[in-house]
């Protein structure tokens, strides 16, 4: 960084974990954990707003309310007090797929406190991926696995909904579930994966990769540059 | 920007030439970084002492062991005692978890973040698999070698392509949810460098998708899992075969012994080790810990010099600096453009000729378009998918963009994106054959830190594949293994011994410590 362009950057103050420190405002809340002199190992993880390790919460100072986000998809601002979350203990359920149907009534043995649910919307409020948690707990309730899949795909299972669910429902597990629910019974199969797989394992395919295995670079090259491309 | 507005109409449906094989060539040999050889240097320990590395995989191949000053007691009663010890909790890792424990082996998982913290995670693109009539495992093993400029190991890519349909139905069957028409049908699309339409996507979260359901599907099976606690050394036996590892508590600062009948490396790629001073599309913990784990205990490597960097990183704001641009918005029809607003390469060349061809265009040409940052970039035009397609095809197609520029101010709908090569993936690696066997007995391998699979420069979606295949295939392999054999006998820290030896006659390792488990961003 040139002095020029150090000069020019307006640095705030921020609290992580009530300590003051001073970092340059152009930063995500990872980086100027680290600018701080923070090495991360819990929450920290892809720093591309995918894999939702790095829940955190913050306070601007002056203000009440307590908001979330990723640290690694938010910005600093003058006087943030922030703490992330390193692990929610949320419950999942485990159970075979095989055994399991899609069913409101099979699913409610899996998850039975999403019937608590009290429809206060704190979960779709939280959440940082915009997603409304509290509709996609309410398709599953009724058995619309189709719905809840659909609206809940974007989610990166960060914690943030159950840390404020006051009847304990772990949104995320449940909607993965419901996901995974979908893909395996509800979605149509593919009508040619099923063929194709048959004849890869009778080995019908194996003679055209041998034959292309046994060419040499200069063939191999030829068939290559004048391959047809599938519009 | 003004002059990439003036120009979109007139570039609607129009198709950019390709490059001739010659001119590929040329572009490849100027510009892209694996030909610049100052960046590279000899290796002058271990079994492929005198390979051409980078720096910067130089410099964690030449280091001294974390356990030089530490005393492992090897005798006592291990922490935990395995058929199967994986390493690494990705995709790869995941996927040979639930082969191995689906063959009856007792497994544990090992990880240095949380488990599915990892570049499976963050893939977005889609992954290969030729399963349309009009499509042939041979068809896809041409693209994956020419795509890999011929260097490809034959029978890796015939075991990649082959299994590609296997493992679409396996990810399938668990329930993973592939974009697709009403009546099932599998939409699928192009890639760079792909001859047929066979890119199955997750809208653009296909490999959180595919890691998620592993996940879920691992925790189901009750299969142990350790994480935060990364291995930083093997272990051998008395016949110096793989027999375990030392795992380091990252939290409570301890080192634990976990024995195993055979061992799984799955540690993923190298990104963070920042080549060439590149931005990094990858995760936090791509440091290349199992390649240096592996090699000090004697597996050999391939292309280990070789690097991928994508076309497409973020440049701006900031705050993207780095970020991966998924390739599928080129698929959808987005435009690399110059400062003029003007095309300058197909949008669809394989990574390697795409992104030598952005550096070019910055460097030869001086027409990239000069940030604050002090850096320079390209547009990518990413309105002409809604011109091409028609409107809220970017909401649908590409929700995680969308909403990663929105979150920064950016409307990538109506504005085009700024964007640079950054360092994406790791082509070479430990050498496997295709049932995953590394060069040491009871030692497998899979995933990014493996090497031949993809030659020289990996096709989009052929590492979500690779991740699955040779997952699957390790795990097999390693339970199978694991089957007749006694639990391992005298275990050892042995070669660490001889490797010191060598860095000490060299004076090679100048006080490095490797595996380097996280990258130091901590301000100086």
């Amino acid at each position: 960084m040139t002095e020029t362009v150090k000069d020019s950057i307006k640095m705030v103050d921020i609290y992580v974990m009530g300590k003051r420190y001073t970092v340059p405002e152009t930063l995500t809340i990872i980086d100027a954990m680290e600018y701080a002199g923070y090495r991360l190992t819990r929450g920290c993880g892809c720093r591309a707003g995918f894999c939702g390790a790095c829940a955190t919460v913050y306070r601007i100072a002056g203000d009440y309310e307590l908001k979330v986000g990723l640290a690694c998809q938010t910005k600093v601002e003058e006087g943030m007090y922030l703490a992330q979350l390193p692990f929610f203990p949320g419950r999942k359920a485990t159970y075979d797929l095989e055994e399991i149907k899609p069913s409101a009534a099979y699913f409610a043995q899996l998850y039975p406190e999403i019937y608590r649910c009290l429809g206060c919307s704190s979960c779709s409020k939280v959440c940082p991926q915009d997603i409304d948690v509290m509709q996609y707990i309410a398709y599953i309730q009724r058995g619309e696995f189709a719905k809840a899949a659909d609206i809940s795909f974007d989610c990166l299972m960060c914690g943030l909904c159950v840390s404020r669910c006051p009847v304990n429902i772990v949104h995320y597990n449940a909607a993965l579930t419901a996901r995974r629910l979908f893909g395996r019974y509800i979605a149509n199969a593919d009508p040619f994966l099923a063929e194709r797989t048959k004849a890869i394992d009778a080995g019908e395919l194996d003679a055209e990769i041998e034959e292309m295995m046994a060419a040499d670079k200069e063939k191999l090259q030829e068939m290559y540059n004048n391959r047809e491309i599938e519009k | 920007m003004k002059k990439v507005e003036e120009s979109r109409t007139s570039r609607v449906g129009v198709n950019y030439p390709r490059m001739s094989p010659q001119e590929r060539r040329d572009v490849l040999e100027k510009f892209h970084p694996d030909y610049i050889e100052d960046g590279f240097r000899e290796i002058k320990v271990g079994v492929d002492k005198g390979a051409r590395l980078p720096n910067e995989m130089a410099d964690v191949f030449e280091s001294w062991s974390r356990l030089r000053h530490v005393d492992i007691d090897l005798r006592a009663e291990p922490e935990y005692d395995v058929d199967v010890l994986v390493i690494g909790g990705g995709g790869a890792g995941a996927s040979a978890a639930l082969e191995a424990h689906g063959a009856g082996a007792d497994v544990l998982v090992t990880t240095k973040l949380r488990f599915g913290d990892a570049n499976t995670m963050m893939a977005q693109g889609g992954i290969q698999a030729a399963d349309k009539e009009s499509d042939t495992p041979a068809i896809h093993y041409l693209d994956v070698v020419g795509g890999g400029r011929f260097d490809n190991v034959p029978e890796l890519a015939r075991a990649l392509v082959r299994d590609a349909p296997l493992s679409i139905k396996w990810l399938e069957d668990m329930g993973t949810m592939f974009d697709k028409h009403d009546d099932g049908t599998t939409i699928t699309g192009h890639g760079g460098g792909t001859s047929r339409k066979r890119m199955h996507t997750a809208r653009d979260y296909t490999g959180a998708e595919i890691m998620r359901t592993l996940r879920d599907e691992v925790y189901n099976k009750g299969i142990t899992v350790v994480d935060f606690s990364p291995a930083v050394e093997l272990i051998l036996d008395k016949n110096g075969r793989a027999a375990g590892a030392v795992l380091y508590n990252l939290e409570t600062e301890q080192y634990l012994v976990a024995r195993a009948k055979t061992v799984i490396i799955a540690t993923g790629g190298s990104g963070r080790l920042h080549y060439r001073g590149f931005p990094t599309s990858n995760h936090y913990g791509a440091t290349a810990d199992g390649l240096i784990i592996g090699y000090r205990a004697g597996a050999k490597t391939i292309y280990a010099d070789s690097i991928q960097y994508h076309p497409t990183g973020g440049a701006y704001p900031p705050q993207l600096l780095g970020l991966l641009v998924t390739e599928k918005t080129r698929g959808l029809g987005a435009t690399p453009l110059n400062i003029k607003g003007e095309q300058f390469v197909y949008h669809l060349e394989t990574r390697d000729v795409e992104s030598s061809a952005i550096i070019r265009e910055c460097e030869e040409r001086e027409l990239g378009v000069p940030l604050p940052t002090g850096i320079t970039a390209v547009w990518l035009d990413s309105p002409l998918i809604e011109m091409t397609h028609g409107e809220g095809t970017i909401e649908r197609q590409l929700p995680a963009m969308l909403r990663q520029f929105h979150r920064f101010d950016v409307d990538i709908r109506k504005e085009p994106m700024l964007i640079y090569p950054t360092l994406h993936y790791q082509n070479g690696g430990l050498l496997i054959d295709d049932q995953a066997r590394s060069s040491v007995e009871n030692l497998f391998a899979a995933g990014e830190t493996t090497g031949g699979i993809h030659g020289t420069n990996r096709l989009m979606g052929n590492s979500l594949l690779d991740i699955i295949v040779f997952g699957r295939r390790a795990g097999r392999s390693a339970a199978e293994k694991s089957k007749d054999m006694t639990a391992p006998e005298e275990l050892n820290l042995d070669h660490l011994i001889s490797y010191h030896r060598e860095l000490e006659q060299t004076e090679a390792a100048d006080g490095r410590i490797g595996p380097m488990l996280l990258p130091h961003y901590t301000h100086r």
